[in-house]
């Protein structure tokens, strides 16, 4: 009886978080497929999901694919946009946070415990919060510009904050950039001195050193920071709405974004969401089993 | 190691004197060069937040030419102010009540799903786990649209409105306890639990009396991170919203950020940056005497959700 009891414990813990996503996270996932699959309403033009999988429609996912790449394809260059922004955001952001992470596992010294809280420090300023200090620093007559025109001196009049590709990729630079110091940081830290060591001894340069040993070996740091902010930018509407809030910048999360609040297109949206998920489907499972499998090692 | 390295060391600076020394030489400047860009980095990141967070300050309207130092924008101005703007008031109010509610039930619910994970072994576990960690890297828009159609097409009787935005908040910092937890009961093993199964403590009683107490810190940590990570929290906050009372910080500056505010905007963002560094200071320090007291070193890193 005992035995019993104590075997059914751990299930037993288990149960209301397991119930909670299968509530919160599976069910609300089937809506939007039903929504996606289902019909709009000719009068009020209210989306009518269809429940039945069997009876479901293609009709919106039609549409949505007509928009991408039918004759009358708006879709398509936000999509291609989006694609161009978050490779050069996320090859930036790598470039960036490798040398601030190699420093931070290695040579930081005794400041190793300060730098580590500065890098961390932008995880609990708000990203909103972020993005309005640039609001601030690029508007018009903001100190970006004070400085650029030498307090006015020279007449340069650059618009940073509508329509300007730069400001928005800087931003998905500046917001994400934590979120890959921290993995690569992890990575870098667990590579055991004594290799580079090693590797110098037997002659190799600066540069060899680099380039066959700390690199290889931070391969997996590198591919779960990239993933890690790639994947949240694929569905970024805020950071273009924030820094820029024209169409020549809108991103797909902007397509969403926009068909939810449009009459009559939310099922629009539902199809592109399923769209951009089962691209990134593969690039989140992968992440999710390496993830499980670092747990299991460690 | 180091033992057999110091004399092939000495033997090669006899064989080529100097060459060492210029390889030490070559990293000194490297760590210069890197400590460089590092510093370079930080004020990158943090001088524009600073500035933000200076001009809450101004005396003036202007969010950009300094006008002198003044708390109007916190107290005094009779429409504008953080205080007399119920807006922003109400905006703050929620933001907090929010993050303590999405805390109390994430915390709990995160906690016994790391525990039944760490004995309970299947398909439906590890099924409800990989979803779970799904939501790290899911984007959030997917979640929130998800819930957002659920309760208008589905529950409809429920509606929008703090519930909904709790029911997202949880759902997508759920992993946030469960990885942590998991973390530290991998490193906890299994032998103080069986010990105390053999000295007669019940399968319940084990992990009440030895297994939460040593999971303490692991669950601060995580009470921290989702608490100030829901602080942050905009598209799940947004969709789920019903109307102007479940307002949050972050929707508020998303609203009014281009539209020329005033710097009371900087002000109410100032105002959750110190709520949220002043939980994470306390956090940190409960967090550093309870793990001294358990002899435990746990660093810097795993504080900041480092998975």
């Amino acid at each position: 009886m005992k035995d019993r009891s104590t075997r059914l414990l751990w299930p037993i813990l288990g149960l209301p978080a397991i119930v909670w996503i299968v509530l919160f996270f599976l069910v609300p996932f089937y809506v939007v497929l039903c929504v996606a699959f289902g019909t709009v309403d000719p009068v009020f033009r209210t989306p009518i999901p269809i429940w039945n999988p069997l009876e479901w429609q293609f009709t919106q996912v039609a549409v949505v694919w007509d928009r991408l790449f039918g004759p009358d394809n708006f879709y398509l260059p936000a999509v291609l946009r989006t694609f161009a922004y978050v490779a050069i955001a996320v090859s930036a952001c790598l470039v960036i946070s490798f040398p601030v992470a190699y420093f931070a596992a290695r040579h930081a010294g005794k400041y190793r415990g300060l730098v580590l809280a500065l890098l961390i420090a932008p995880f609990w300023i708000s990203y909103m919060m972020r993005m309005l200090a640039w609001i601030n620093l690029l508007q018009p007559e903001g100190l970006v510009n004070k400085i650029i025109t030498l307090g006015g001196l020279i007449p340069l009049d650059i618009n940073w904050l509508s329509g300007n590709p730069f400001t928005v990729v800087m931003g998905l630079i500046y917001g994400y950039v934590p979120y890959m110091l921290l993995p690569l940081f992890a990575s870098l830290d667990r590579i055991n001195p004594s290799l580079l060591e090693a590797a110098r001894d037997m002659g190799a340069g600066g540069f060899d050193v680099f380039r066959r040993v700390i690199l290889p070996l931070s391969v997996p740091g590198i591919v779960a920071g990239s993933l890690l902010i790639a994947l949240p930018m694929m569905g970024d509407y805020f950071t273009s709405d924030m820094l820029s809030k024209s169409p020549s910048t809108a991103m797909i999360g902007n397509l969403i974004n926009l068909s939810i609040v449009a009459p009559g297109q939310a099922g629009q949206a539902a199809a592109l969401l399923l769209l951009v998920l089962l691209v990134l489907l593969v690039p989140m499972v992968l992440y999710t089993r390496s993830n499980a499998r670092a747990e299991v090692r460690s | 190691m180091t033992v057999s390295a110091a004399p092939a060391e000495a033997i090669l600076e006899e064989a080529q004197p100097g060459r060492r020394r210029r390889v030490r030489g070559s990293s000194d400047t490297r760590a210069y060069g890197l400590a460089t860009i590092t510093v370079i980095y930080l004020l990158w990141a943090l001088v524009p937040v600073a500035i933000t967070v200076l001009f809450s300050f101004n005396a003036g309207r202007s969010r950009s030419t300094w006008q002198g130092f003044s708390l109007r924008w916190y107290t005094w101005d009779p429409t504008g102010s953080v205080l007399n703007d119920e807006s922003i008031r109400n905006a703050l109010t929620h933001t907090v009540l929010l993050a303590v509610l999405a805390t109390l039930i994430t915390v709990p619910l995160g906690v016994l799903f790391a525990l039944a994970l760490d004995r309970w072994r299947g398909r439906i576990p590890s099924g409800a786990n990989f979803l779970a960690l799904i939501t790290f890297v899911i984007p959030e828009i997917a979640l929130a649209i998800g819930l957002l159609f659920m309760v208008t097409y589905l529950a409809t009787p429920f509606g929008l409105g703090t519930w909904a935005q709790v029911i997202g908040l949880v759902t997508f910092q759920l992993a946030y306890p469960i990885v942590i937890c998991r973390a530290r009961l991998l490193t906890i093993g299994a032998h103080y639990e069986e010990a105390a199964r053999d000295l007669g403590a019940s399968a319940i009683g084990a992990v009440r009396r030895i297994i939460l107490p040593m999971l303490f810190p692991a669950i601060l940590v995580s009470a921290i991170l989702v608490f100030a990570d829901v602080l942050d929290d905009f598209v799940i906050v947004r969709y789920l919203s019903s109307d102007a009372s479940t307002e949050t910080t972050s929707m508020r500056i998303y609203q009014t950020a281009r539209a020329a505010p005033t710097p009371a905007l900087n002000a109410m963002a100032t105002i959750i940056l110190v709520v949220s560094t002043l939980v994470i200071i306390l956090g940190w320090l409960a967090y550093r005497r309870w793990s001294k007291r358990q002899g435990d070193t746990t660093e810097l890193g795993s504080f900041a959700g480092n998975l």
